[in-house]
């Protein structure tokens, strides 16, 4: 009898999984030294399902037509001022954020995932692992190549790399990545490939992209549908883990719901950078955050926890808490940022009458009530040539290290507090949910390196304001201070000024 | 006659990034791969030590006992960023695709007979195995390197590896018309055949190595120089009646050999130029390694030719590749 021919599925295993072996000259957990510690029980890797059945043959095909095309697109913008087209240049802005705090991230993640690439024991997420550590190489990538052209005309981009290792808010996203970085595989999976891919993608990426496609970034937008497929991979890979982890020993669901807590709420943290972008800094909005919330996770998040209930796990400690966030979160973020404009690698503006109005239409049960009069007041002094500062240095959260500036809840007239002691120190948090994270394990975290904290240790460059920003590679006066009177603002203005008189 | 088409030129206010023109000297236009590649590795203000290494930081020169001022010195002389790459292996790929159809339609192995095809099962299919412990020495040099300019190469070799692995499989499925019978054959040979020990021995050993430039150094010096070339260039000894379809459907791994060496020949030649102790330190590891793929590779030489010559062939040119980087053996 002749043996039958391969059917997709098992042709897809022999090219893959049929290419490992278990080791016998050197012992396994020799070969992989680091999926033990973490208490993750795998009985049996072959249960693994591949989430997508891609050979590097058809990779190559794929992307490699993916990137002609993108390219294409980058080209023709550059040679036809693409830059002159968008809204306002004030959108700019969205762009200096995303390059200096999200693109250094995507580095991270290429080189995450080169190490669960590696280190899986399993081979089947072992090869979708280096697939997504490929991947992400190429958003960085493409992701600088697109904004490279904006870089030339507009401030606060040049120094993206430098000032993602140093600036007070980037250490924001790069202590996010860190934490994910130095955890182990499985952690790292549950923190990136679910928490972040699966969960907050939406909220996260996709803002970013329609924020371009509605501001007239053909660009950024056109590098967005480009990366769609491949993010559409990494989620599949994320929910795939986190299924898989939760069907091989029910000892899993401990641990990973913890995992899951945990990188819901340091994702959230991030995720207020977004919130505010989307709040404050489109020139033509998309959506309010609220309403983003409510439809990635309020339902879609509420729909997938319903799905992954019949494995025990529940929908993550203090969601509810992040939900009525959503109602403050952007206010008190882009408040922040407005008093320390000086101190910040982007313009800053207050919202004007129109901008005011939609925010009270958007935010019926706080803007008016809670952060409507303080922007008129601010907008008031700026007339009146009294323009706001904080000249102090802010006490940050422990963990998510951002500036203890949100407010308890259900009052948000005050400042929430929390603090822990480890060996006679006291360590701040701005939040129940970062206090957790710092007590489940107080000696990771004691380690951050807190950005005001070096700044009075003296690890900053000095003791002044501008010796810092000087240290940040920070060019005062044009990559931060407001909008109005940048010299961004000038550019832009002698560019229609041009337009108009061309066109007579 | 030229057609000019007129534009507005709006005055740059730079030509590139920071960090990028203090790399070039001054504020000069850079291109793709450089804007792609430097710097784009964290050095500094790391959070927290790795709970599975606390030793260390997350990217951490001391995981490799060689020193370099500046582990940009060794940029990629194919300059390849990810969409270059995936372009140039697109390309590659095309021609792959060519030659299956060729070979397939033309039922170019019905030439050989059982014992032939017995000896392509267990002589050449078993070497995916070996791209695939490649495949993870890439990946892990990627992870564990120190500086984009070297560990972004080091997972599209990677990648290659995987592909390579995936094509041997192919001719697999070509022999044994698409049954898979043949690469469960070819996978107990390399569990168990003596022929294919000392190879297996030799890259389960580079999977226990955790000094990453030493890995680096076995997996070009070794596992490619001497036990991939090796294979490849038995061909027509040792398959001879189906020496056409097999260098056909193998044309990609001659093509990727020539392209990678002279990427890894590169950085090999730019750390041991650095100093006196790295040149000592590659020149000794580049010595262990041919060695073992040289006895590792005479039984496998003496499966694929009849002989062991084939295997000191390929150690000799090895070496005489060592010497041109700078190294003594």
């Amino acid at each position: 009898m002749t043996p039958k021919k391969l059917g997709l599925k098992q042709r897809y295993a022999l090219m893959t999984r049929g290419l490992d072996w278990e080791t016998t000259y050197q012992p396994m957990d020799k070969v992989f030294p680091y999926d033990r510690f973490e208490g993750i029980k795998i009985k049996d890797w072959s249960a693994w399902e591949d989430p997508f059945r891609l050979t590097m043959d058809a990779y190559w095909k794929f992307q490699g037509e993916k990137e002609r095309k993108l390219y294409a697109v980058l080209d023709a913008f550059a040679q036809n001022n693409g830059q002159t087209g968008i809204s306002d240049a004030r959108y700019t802005n969205v762009l200096k954020l995303f390059l200096t705090g999200v693109s250094p991230l995507e580095y991270q993640a290429h080189r995450g995932f080169a190490f669960a690439g590696r280190h899986l024991r399993g081979v089947g997420p072992r090869v979708a692992a280096q697939m997504q550590s490929l991947d992400e190489l190429r958003h960085v990538q493409t992701q600088i190549h697109t904004i490279s052209h904006y870089n030339k005309y507009f401030d606060g981009l040049s120094e993206f790399r430098h000032m993602h290792d140093r600036v007070w808010y980037l250490s924001v996203p790069k202590s996010f990545f860190d934490d994910a970085r130095t955890a182990g595989p499985f952690e790292y999976m549950i923190a990136i490939g679910f928490a972040f891919e699966y969960v907050l993608t939406n909220l996260l990426f996709v803002p970013f992209m329609s924020g371009a496609a509605y501001n007239g970034d053909m660009s950024t937008v056109t590098f967005g549908f480009s990366a769609q497929s491949d993010e559409s991979r990494h989620m599949t890979l994320g929910i795939e883990v986190i299924k898989f982890l939760l069907e091989q020993d029910a000892d899993n669901l401990p641990i990973v719901q913890r995992w899951v807590d945990k990188w819901f709420w340091r994702g959230h943290r991030v995720l207020g950078l977004v919130a505010m972008m989307m709040d404050y800094m489109l020139p033509k909005k998309v959506m309010s955050w609220k309403e983003a919330w409510e439809i990635y996770f309020t339902e879609a998040g509420g729909s997938l926890f319903t799905d992954l209930a019949r494995y025990g796990l529940k929908v993550p400690k203090y969601a509810d808490v992040a939900t009525a966030d959503a109602e403050h979160i952007s206010h008190q973020n882009w408040a922040t940022f407005y008093q320390y404009t000086h101190a910040a690698a982007f313009h800053t503006w207050m919202p004007d009458r129109a901008h005011m109005d939609w925010l009270s239409e958007k935010y019926p049960n706080t803007f008016d009530k809670y952060y409507r009069p303080r922007f008129e007041m601010w907008a008031e002094m700026e007339k009146q040539g009294q323009r706001f500062y904080n000249n102090s240095l802010p006490q940050l959260c422990q963990v998510c290290q951002i500036p203890m500036v949100y407010t308890e809840p259900g009052d948000p007239t005050k400042i929430a507090f929390r603090c822990s002691q480890v060996e006679g120190e006291t360590y701040h948090f701005c939040s129940d949910g970062c206090k957790d994270i710092f007590d489940a394990e107080p000696q990771k975290y004691v380690q951050a390196w807190m950005p005001v904290q070096q700044i009075f240790q003296g690890n900053c460059g000095g003791a002044s304001i501008p010796d810092v920003l000087a240290w940040y590679r920070l060019n005062a006066g044009a990559d931060n201070m407001d909008y109005v009177g940048s010299p961004d603002e000038k550019l832009w203005n002698d560019w229609h000024a041009a337009a108009a008189r061309a066109a007579g | 006659m030229t057609v000019q088409i007129k534009t507005i030129d709006l005055e740059p206010r730079r030509q590139t990034f920071g960090h990028v023109a203090r790399r070039l000297g001054g504020d000069k236009p850079a291109s793709r791969y450089q804007e792609a590649t430097f710097d784009l590795q964290p050095t500094d203000h790391f959070h927290y030590r790795p709970l599975w290494e606390p030793q260390f930081n997350i990217y951490d020169p001391r995981k490799t006992e060689v020193v370099m001022r500046d582990w940009y010195a060794l940029l990629d002389p194919r300059q390849y960023y990810y969409g270059a790459y995936n372009i140039a292996r697109a390309n590659m790929n095309q021609a792959v695709e060519r030659n299956f159809t060729f070979v397939e339609e033309r039922d170019l192995f019905a030439r050989a007979d059982d014992g032939l095809k017995a000896k392509l099962v267990a002589g050449l299919l078993p070497v995916r195995h070996l791209h695939w412990g490649a495949n993870m020495n890439m990946t892990e040099i990627c992870q564990r390197g120190y500086g984009t300019a070297v560990t972004a190469p080091s997972i599209f070799s990677a990648g290659d590896h995987l592909g390579m692995a995936q094509i041997v499989s192919r001719i697999g499925l070509v022999i044994d018309r698409h049954t898979g019978t043949s690469l469960d054959t070819a996978k107990a040979a390399w569990m168990n055949a003596p022929e294919w020990q000392g190879v297996r021995q030799l890259i389960e050993d580079t999977l226990v190595e955790r000094d990453w430039f030493q890995l680096f150094v076995a997996q070009a010096l070794g596992v490619n120089a001497v036990l991939l070339d090796l294979v490849y260039a038995c061909t027509e000894a040792a398959f001879g009646p189906v020496t056409i379809p097999v260098a056909m459907l193998t044309e990609f791994m001659a093509d990727w050999a020539a392209e990678e060496g002279k990427w890894s020949d590169h950085v090999i030649k730019v750390v041991a130029a650095e100093s006196a102790e790295n040149a000592a330190l590659v020149s000794a590891w580049a010595r262990y390694w041919i060695d073992r793929a040289e006895a590792a590779g005479v039984a496998l030489s003496g499966l694929l030719t009849g002989e062991g010559a084939a295997a000191v062939t390929a150690a000799s040119a090895a070496r005489a590749r060592a010497a041109r980087l700078g190294l003594t053996l």
